[in-house]
């Protein structure tokens, strides 16, 4: 288990684990099933209801404000997890926890002014 | 685990983590400009509906005032200095550049802040609604939409980051900063809403490819000198015995994206459609502010960061320069469109501005400095009055019905035909002073490929001479169309700005050597 890759040789033990037990598995599923196949079988599941329409679904376009405030506030998650492990260590103190509050607040900015405009109702 | 060791946390702050210097005074126009812009949103969040027009105007009014304060501040004191560790560059060209942007962020924003020429203004408040659907409809006849304004400051904070930006991180922030509000600003016209969203749609995908590349570019730089600091690179390239191909091949890369902000070509194809489609005082403010941004950035970039590799890039960009040059003053002999002929021309002033870019002195540097403020005057001024000729759908941007203008309002067709003659650098006009100091300064360094672009430079201005006379010929000499568009009355704001915009045009044509001589003085980078 030394060398440069010999951390990496539980992971891949692990995988080699994964697909063997996937494998074994499904074989063992085929093997073990009857097989009688039927046109009704054949057709899409669709929770047990017959699929009508077409498979051209289209979004609706309010959601994007929803993606999109995710994403902003995922984004703002990633900077304050390590801020919140070290705010309070030597050197950083006071200037730190102003500085995140500006960015927060920026950000917090944003979602004000979406909620004002009435963005966040579904109606 | 031999020979391969991962720090602890513990260990990450044994490191003296200190702060960098920030000298908030060389950072207050940026920092002015940003509080003002997040204020502007709480305004539009909070203030009644017809008040927001007035306070939102006045408050981007007095930022952009207190910001140019701030800049003539620091250029008196003097300032030379990097801050913010090496991030940020307060050095001649950068007040310069921040001070001139300022002043057309300033005019510019008169046009944008215009509302007696349509009722209500001519912004709609949300870019990006379904053109057609009921509540765009809605949006278009409701008044007062004021989001216009912090974008423009936004953007304007960003480009003055942008001209000060050090090292390549800070520079694409700074890019981003400015670009995104200009792609939605260029959605939000009132009217034509299709080809408003289309022409965001379009600036907003090719930016994004643009921007990809210059992030790309950087990642090899950095893996070139090892930083991303320009002075850093700079050294690298000095002492590298390293194969220097990560350096060119990330500079090149770096180079797409600020080539396409300043529409050279092959990057251009963009600026028509855009230029067409976004709300023309956004426009204005995209042609002045933007390209004084943009080239500021790309001056660094290249005198700073690139000096040493100065032989080897000059042949790469001084194509490109001719190509801008040609293509730009070709393609505008074929418009019909005024708003698409600027665009080309824009292109084409592109090219000269490389010229004076590429020659590599602190002449070349004070020339295309000049360049961009004249040509910037000229060009909102140029755009003021197209907002002016009318009819029942808004602005007739159609050149033929322009024809015999000059008949129904002689004082607007001759102060159109006085920013074409500019255009065209006729002399007593900015546009000769600045055309003059930029090839100028080429011949000056009496190398080949700057004397080339020179020539090149010469024969594209008398191309381009014919569009714009055209225009004017067509203005005086042309019968009028059957329904000839109105000149609307401008309001104040469009008067002043279209005054501002001339009078600096006559002012740096006849008398230039103060706004020279400034330049003169500012050319000067610090590393």
């Amino acid at each position: 288990m030394g060398g440069y890759l010999g951390s990496y040789a539980t992971l891949g033990l692990l995988l080699a684990v994964g697909v063997l037990f996937f494998l074994v598995a499904m074989t063992a599923n085929r093997l073990l099933r009857t097989n009688r196949p039927s046109a009704a079988k054949s057709t899409t599941y669709e929770c047990g209801l017959d699929p009508v329409g077409g498979d051209w679904a289209q979004a609706q376009i309010r959601y994007y404000v929803y993606a999109y405030l995710y994403v902003l506030f995922a984004v703002e998650a990633v900077f304050l997890f390590p801020w919140a492990v070290i705010f309070d260590d030597p050197g950083f103190g006071m200037t730190a926890v102003v500085e995140m509050g500006i960015f927060v607040g920026v950000l917090a900015l944003g979602l004000l002014y979406a909620w004002r405009k009435r963005v966040l109702q579904w109606t | 685990m031999n020979g391969f060791t991962i720090a602890t946390p513990a260990q990450v702050l044994a490191i003296d983590v200190r702060l960098p210097d920030l000298d908030y005074a060389a950072m207050a126009p940026m920092l002015v400009l940003f509080g003002a812009a997040c204020l502007g949103v709480l305004v539009d969040a909070f203030a009644p509906r017809q008040s927001r027009h007035t306070i939102q105007f006045a408050l981007s009014f007095i930022a952009l005032t207190v910001a140019l304060l701030a800049v003539i501040r620091e250029a008196r004191v003097g300032s030379r200095e990097l801050t913010a560790d090496v991030a940020l560059a307060i050095d001649g060209p950068t007040l310069f550049l921040q001070g001139t942007l300022a002043v057309l962020g300033i005019v510019a924003l008169l046009l944008v802040g215009e509302r007696a020429l349509e009722k209500g203004g001519p912004f709609v408040s949300q870019a990006a609604i379904p053109v057609g659907s009921e509540a765009d409809r809605r949006q278009a006849r409701e008044e007062g939409a004021t989001e216009v304004f912090p974008l423009t400051l936004f953007a304007l904070s960003g480009m003055m980051l942008f001209v000060a930006a050090n090292d390549l991180l800070t520079m694409f922030v700074a890019l981003e900063v400015f670009s995104l509000p200009l792609y939605l600003l260029c959605a939000l016209a009132r009217r034509r809403r299709l080809v408003s969203q289309e022409a965001a749609l379009k600036y907003f995908l090719l930016g994004a490819f643009a921007s990809a590349f210059f992030i790309f570019g950087m990642a090899l730089l950095y893996g070139f000198a090892g930083t991303v600091s320009f002075g850093g690179i700079h050294d690298a390239a000095l002492l590298a015995t390293t194969s220097p191909l990560l350096l060119f091949t990330g500079l090149a890369m770096v180079a797409v994206g600020l080539l396409f902000k300043i529409a050279a070509v092959p990057f251009h194809v963009w600026t028509p459609d855009v230029y067409q489609g976004a709300p023309t005082s956004v426009t204005a403010f995209m042609a002045a502010c933007t390209k004084v941004a943009a080239f500021g950035g790309l001056l660094r970039v290249l005198y700073v960061a690139f000096d040493r590799a100065r032989w080897d890039i000059e042949p790469v960009i001084g194509t490109i320069a001719i190509l801008t040059m040609l293509v730009g003053a070709i393609l505008a002999v074929t418009q019909t469109d005024i708003k698409r002929l600027l665009a080309y021309s824009s292109i084409a002033n592109a090219g000269y501005l490389l010229v004076g870019a590429l020659a590599f002195s602190k002449e070349g540097l004070s020339s295309a400095m000049f360049y961009l403020a004249a040509y910037g005057f000229t060009v909102i001024a140029a755009f003021a009055v197209i907002t002016l000729v009318r009819d029942d759908d808004g602005e007739a941007t159609h050149l033929s019905r322009w024809a015999g203008l000059g008949r129904e309002a002689p004082l607007v067709a001759g102060v159109f035909t006085f920013l074409m003659l500019a255009f065209a650098g006729i002399p007593l006009t900015s546009g000769f002073t600045s055309k003059f100091a930029v090839f100028g300064a080429a011949l000056g360094v009496g190398e080949a490929w700057p004397v080339a672009l020179v020539i090149v430079g010469v024969v594209t201005s008398m191309i381009l001479a014919f569009p714009y006379l055209r225009v004017v010929v067509m203005m005086w000499l042309s019968e009028p169309a059957e329904q000839s568009p109105t000149v609307a009355i401008p309001g104040a704001f469009t008067s002043a700005a279209l005054m501002v915009g001339v009078l600096a045009t006559l002012l740096l044509g006849v008398f230039p050597s103060p706004v020279l001589d400034l330049a003169d003085r500012a050319a000067e980078f610090i590393r």
